[in-house]
């Protein structure tokens, strides 16, 4: 794709930090052998380049299909996305070693399959930004996308708990040893989906009726979808068991509509419809149980988790006290990677993998991982306001928050900020679906944010012509109006 | 391993990663004025274009050439157009360059053409009209800088 002179692509100081974070990467995977084994053993670096070549294979990706893209997307989620498969490959370490087995090889064990599950996000990451060459081209699939996206959500619902139901929460499709969590990628759907409805509602969602507080508040009627998507969420949050999940989708949409029509009245109104739902799931809870026990148990948890009582009980606080007594022992500045003991908090892995690392890097160190994400999530924003239509201006917005919240429902379960639930840490947690999903998520965040970048232009062929050109003729290339 | 090399590693990793953010907030710093102003630190003097952009015409009498257009309000206030040598079309119809979904805004609304570094902004046959300033434009109109030019409840502007 051809260039115009003068405007920078910044895509060598995007190669420069990826480099420098798979550095990074390299000294995290050294200290951890050096404080686990005692020794660094030659083939250290190994994880490091593997991860360097795929990063960069993806990087010529974005050069040649999306050369004005922001430049700090892939470094910073290469950063998470690293220290992510070398802290599995830590707990892998620690496992044998525990067993007196011999240490595991590179490609075995979490760490060797979540090198494989980088492999094949980045190539779907790489496969979204070669076919989708125009975020709008979305918004034609959007009702589709609406129905897959809707129909992801509700397949773990529907199945028997035995198949779809891990630790309490019904989020999965299990076959086998094999299993993938399908609402991670409904979000990007539903997305999709909100966004081209809300482009199209917005002038009537934005009417106001009367003035309280202050605030403009909507009409009665037009409260419909928020209601409905309110709903929805709540029916996730009884079937599938899982508070994070159903504030995610409800988030999601509420901010997506208050972008769309710049009303905060519709954010008082979402945090009082979510909060009055999740107190009304508490007191059910408590007194009819059935599906909202779940929901009630955590929240009990939550409240007090050094009750005793709490503590003994199964499926009780015991996982969040270790969290929280393992980012205690942290303290500021951390034990120093491979010095902790992150095996003593359950499900480490995925859940608890920001307190494993927590107690090993320290406050010190994961204020920068949270710092990193805020940066990744503040691109995204950028892209959004950036964008120069209304559709790519709702997916970039809702795609950046969708990542900020999915960040603090699980930084705030562990840290006991919020009732525990069980959302993956984006790019660091142990998960194909996960990862797979997030990766696209940056995607269409690299795609929207080229096309908020890229100079104006109408074309290819119109750059060339100069300036000289006669203005007197249209846009000439492109005559087709998309208007479904 | 002697305690000293696992205590500078552990600290120094963390010195790394701080690093890392930093260098991170300096790319997405420069990104944040590049575009804003000429690659010299130091404006060109008035009516010294050619000193910014050699090998053009330098027959812009106004001053600085514009750069960017940016829009002020209206639903894309925010949105900032880099400007390069195509012209500029403003409406409803998603091919444009600057795609306003208003009520008050025609399918193709308006044009905005360089012509030797100067912008005109053009009418096309709109519903309601384009304004540059107050006035309504019914031909190929100079667009100074910092001047607005309204298209329903959308306003833009150019802007070095």
């Amino acid at each position: 794709m051809s260039r115009i002179p003068g405007v920078k692509t910044r895509r060598n100081a995007e190669l420069g930090l990826l480099g420098f974070a798979m550095v990074l990467v390299a000294i995290y995977g050294a200290t951890v052998e050096a404080n686990q084994l005692d020794s660094i053993s030659p083939s250290f670096w190994v994880p490091a380049a593997l991860l360097s070549v795929l990063f960069f294979c993806l990087h010529l990706v974005v050069r040649f299909t999306a050369p004005y893209a922001d430049p700090v997307l892939i470094p910073a989620v290469a950063l998470i996305n690293g220290l992510g498969v070398g802290f599995l490959r830590r707990l892998d370490i620690a496992r044998a070693l525990a067993r007196d087995e011999p240490v595991p090889g590179i490609f075995a064990g979490t760490g060797g399959r979540q090198l494989a599950w980088t492999l094949a996000s980045l190539i779907l990451a790489a496969v979204l930004l070669v076919v989708v060459r125009d975020h709008k081209s979305v918004s034609r699939y959007a009702y589709t996308l609406g129905l897959i996206g809707i129909v992801l959500v509700m397949i773990p619902a529907v199945l028997p708990s035995s198949i779809s139901e891990v630790n309490g929460a019904k989020l999965w499709i299990r076959i086998g040893s094999f299993s993938i969590q399908p609402g991670e990628f409904a979000k990007l759907a539903l997305v999709s989906f909100f966004a081209y409805y809300l482009v199209r509602k917005r002038e009537v969602l934005s009417l106001a009726s009367r003035r309280f507080l202050g605030v403009d508040f909507p009409r009665g009627r037009d409260l419909g979808p928020v209601v409905t998507v309110w709903l929805l969420s709540l029916l996730v949050l009884v079937f599938e068991k899982d508070l994070g999940t159903a504030l995610l989708y409800f988030g999601l949409f509420v901010v997506t509509l208050y972008v769309a029509t710049e009303r905060a009245s519709w954010l008082i109104i979402g945090l009082l419809l979510f909060f009055g739902g999740v107190y009304l799931a508490y007191v059910l809870g408590a007194s009819v149980g059935g599906p909202f026990a779940n929901f009630y148990d955590r929240a009990e948890v939550w409240l007090d988790p050094f009750d005793s009582d709490q503590y003994e009980r199964i499926g009780g606080s015991y996982q969040l006290v270790q969290s929280l007594l393992g980012l205690g022992t942290g303290g500021l500045f951390g034990t120093g990677p491979g010095a902790g003991s992150p095996l003593l908090v359950p499900e480490v892995r995925t859940d608890f993998i920001f307190a494993g690392m927590g107690e090993e890097i320290g406050l010190f160190g994961l204020t920068t991982l949270l710092v990193v994400y805020l940066l990744i999530v503040e691109r995204g924003l950028r892209a959004a306001i950036g964008v120069r239509d209304s559709f790519g201006k709702l997916v970039a917005g809702g795609l950046a928050f969708t990542l900020g919240l999915q960040v603090f429902v699980i930084v705030g379960g562990i840290s006991g900020l919020i009732p525990l639930t069980g959302q993956t840490t984006p790019f660091l947690s142990a998960g194909g679906s996960s990862l797979m999903a997030n990766w696209l998520l940056i995607a269409m965040l690299l795609r929207i944010s080229d096309a908020a970048r890229r100079p104006a232009s109408g074309g290819p062929a119109e750059r060339s012509a100069g300036p000289k050109q006669p203005p007197a003729q249209l846009h000439g290339a492109m005559t087709e109006v998309i208007k479904p | 391993m002697p305690e000293f090399v696992l205590t500078v590693a552990r600290f120094g990793f963390l010195v790394l990663l701080w690093i890392f953010v930093f260098t991170v907030v300096g790319v997405i710093r420069r990104d944040l004025f590049a575009g804003t102003r000429s690659k010299s630190l130091v404006a060109a003097p008035r009516g010294v274009g050619g000193a910014v952009m050699p090998g053009r015409p330098a027959k812009a009498k106004r001053g600085k050439a514009a750069r960017q257009l940016v829009v002020t309000a209206g639903q894309l206030a925010g949105t900032r157009i880099t400007l390069g040598e195509a012209h500029i079309t403003i409406g409803r119809a998603e091919d444009s360059t600057l795609v306003i979904t208003d009520d008050y805004a025609s399918a193709r609304h308006a044009r905005l053409v360089p012509r030797d570094g100067q912008w005109f902004v053009e009418d096309l046959g709109s519903t309601n009209g384009t304004y540059l300033d107050r006035g309504k434009v019914s031909g190929p109109t100079p667009v100074p800088l910092g001047v607005p030019i309204r298209i329903g409840r959308t306003s833009l502007e150019l802007r070095p």
